[in-house]
């Protein structure tokens, strides 16, 4: 079972999160959600700091055994941090999606566009209506 | 998309499923990463309903398949396995199949799941046109399951339900017995690079068949295992795959199947393929390892300087080496291993390494 989804966040159709740290920075991950259905991650593909991601774009790429996936940028900005612990685990991202698995920190261009993205509540019905 | 028989019952223990040549098949239960360990560290169980069994019967079978299969089986055993391709005229790969030779006059030919009906139309063709015109050719297919039980305790687990000694049942054997009750016949041999056996039975008796598997490994740590991890123990094995290694324009010079190609008999194919070994051939399989971070998949380029020169035709992380391993198609001056090659992966050029095949090799 897919953990609960953190409603100090918003999410994208995607099934990327983002979480405002209220100092005009974001953090970015893939959801539990997603993570459940990619299975085993292997591989990550981080962004290079201070490239410019938009929001709904390719920013980053995870792969499990068999699959390769794009993670969207579910917010524009400025890529101003990543987690490096990926490049050697992975699998942080199935054991802790919401935390230790988070993929980048954005500088965020307009606030606004967190508006774009769906609360918790509507975003469990998203992945909830993917399980079946 | 076609099920096999036991569709249902991937269904219940949670399977994800996905189109594998037409047939809805599943890729994983939990996760290919334990699926996988399982199968080399215990054992796994492998629904592979969706290949295909052609009977080849007759006085003159034998002559037939001498004349479509690249393999000599003029000293092929009863009870033997002879791995073998079939090329068309030009030598390009139109199947890699095994024969067993379950009677003096009696063969089954298995084939891959896509390449069946095509396989059988050939083989059809070439008994007319070669005038084995009284050779009884059946695609026996739909009525026939197959089981593959694979991994390390394969043969503890499988001995119980049979009546004969396993342990002397030579690699790439087979004979006929009952399982469980269930007659059937049973082959050591497999897809994965360990011991294990593969298991023919009605299709309408694989039910039990598997029940009395999945019970009887149970207790050993055998699990169900999809195509994700049937996917990662070829490629650790360097086995090829139908559609990825292989098709109609490769020729098995241009693989690892030299070794399954007699050019000292005549054969559909042979006279191409021997103009192709005098002249060389211009490019060849090898497998390699990522020496920098990054998985290159199937279709991937291999790049010398800008210029594409090869392409890969399988990759994945794998997960018994714990590193990214795949298989290419390189022009013969860079197939040496240890000669290191480029791979464009996205927008990156990422180094690799040619190695020798296989990547895995299971201990004695």
């Amino acid at each position: 079972m897919a953990k609960e989804n953190p409603t100090d966040r918003k999410y994208s159709k995607d099934h990327e999160w983002a979480k405002d740290n209220e100092d005009a920075t974001a953090t970015v991950g893939i959801t539990d959600h997603a993570q459940e259905m990619l299975t085993d991650i292997v591989f990550v593909e981080l962004p290079a700091p201070g490239r410019k991601v938009k929001q709904g774009e390719p920013m980053a790429v995870v792969e499990s055994v068999k699959s390769v996936s794009d993670v969207y940028a579910p917010i524009s900005g400025e890529i101003i941090a990543v987690n490096k612990k990926l490049e050697e685990q992975p699998d942080l991202i199935n054991q802790d999606a919401f935390g230790e698995g988070w993929i980048a920190k954005v500088k965020v261009d307009n606030p606004a566009e967190f508006g774009n993205l769906m609360d918790a509540a509507a975003y469990g019905a998203v992945a909830a209506a993917e399980r079946h | 998309m076609q099920k096999t028989p036991l569709y249902e019952n991937h269904l219940r223990l949670g399977a994800k499923i996905v189109d594998f040549s037409g047939w809805a098949m599943p890729v994983q239960y939990t996760n290919v990463i334990d699926e996988h360990q399982a199968t080399r560290g215990q054992a796994g169980l492998f629904d592979i309903c969706h290949m295909g069994e052609f009977e080849v019967r007759g006085p003159r079978a034998f002559d037939l398949l001498q004349h479509v299969m690249s393999r000599d089986l003029s000293k092929q055993a009863v009870g033997q396995i002879k791995l073998s391709v079939m090329t068309n005229e030009r030598g390009g790969i139109l199947d890699d199949v095994t024969v067993y030779r379950l009677q003096e006059t009696s063969y089954m030919v298995v084939t891959n799941a896509g390449t069946r009906e095509k396989d059988l139309a050939w083989i059809r063709k070439q008994r007319e046109a070669g005038g084995f015109s009284d050779v009884a050719i059946e695609d026996i297919s739909d009525r026939t399951g197959k089981l593959d039980l694979q991994g390390p305790r394969s043969r503890e687990i499988l001995q119980p339900l049979v009546p004969a000694d396993l342990a002397s049942l030579p690699y790439f054997f087979a004979f006929r017995t009952a399982v469980a009750g269930v007659s059937a016949i049973v082959s050591r041999s497999g897809y994965t690079g360990e011991d294990g056996f593969e298991i023919y039975a009605a299709a309408d008796r694989i039910f039990a068949l598997w029940d009395s598997l999945l019970a009887a490994g149970g207790p050993f740590g055998m699990k169900p295992v999809g195509l994700g991890a049937r996917d990662t123990l070829r490629l650790e094995a360097g086995m090829m795959l139908y559609g990825h290694e292989l098709n109609e324009t490769i020729t098995p010079l241009e693989v690892v199947y030299g070794w399954v190609t007699d050019l000292e008999k005549d054969f559909i194919g042979a006279p191409a393929l021997r103009r192709q070994k005098e002249s060389g051939v211009q490019r060849k399989l090898v497998g390699f390892e990522m020496t920098e971070r990054g998985i290159a998949r199937a279709g991937y380029k291999v790049l010398a300087g800008d210029r594409a020169i090869g392409e890969v035709t399988s990759g994945s992380f794998a997960p018994t080496l714990g590193k990214a391993i795949g298989m290419a198609f390189v022009p013969p001056s860079l197939a040496a291993p240890g000669t290191a090659i480029d791979i464009l992966i996205r927008s990156n050029r990422v180094r690799a390494n040619v190695v020798k095949l296989p990547f895995y090799r299971r201990g004695k």
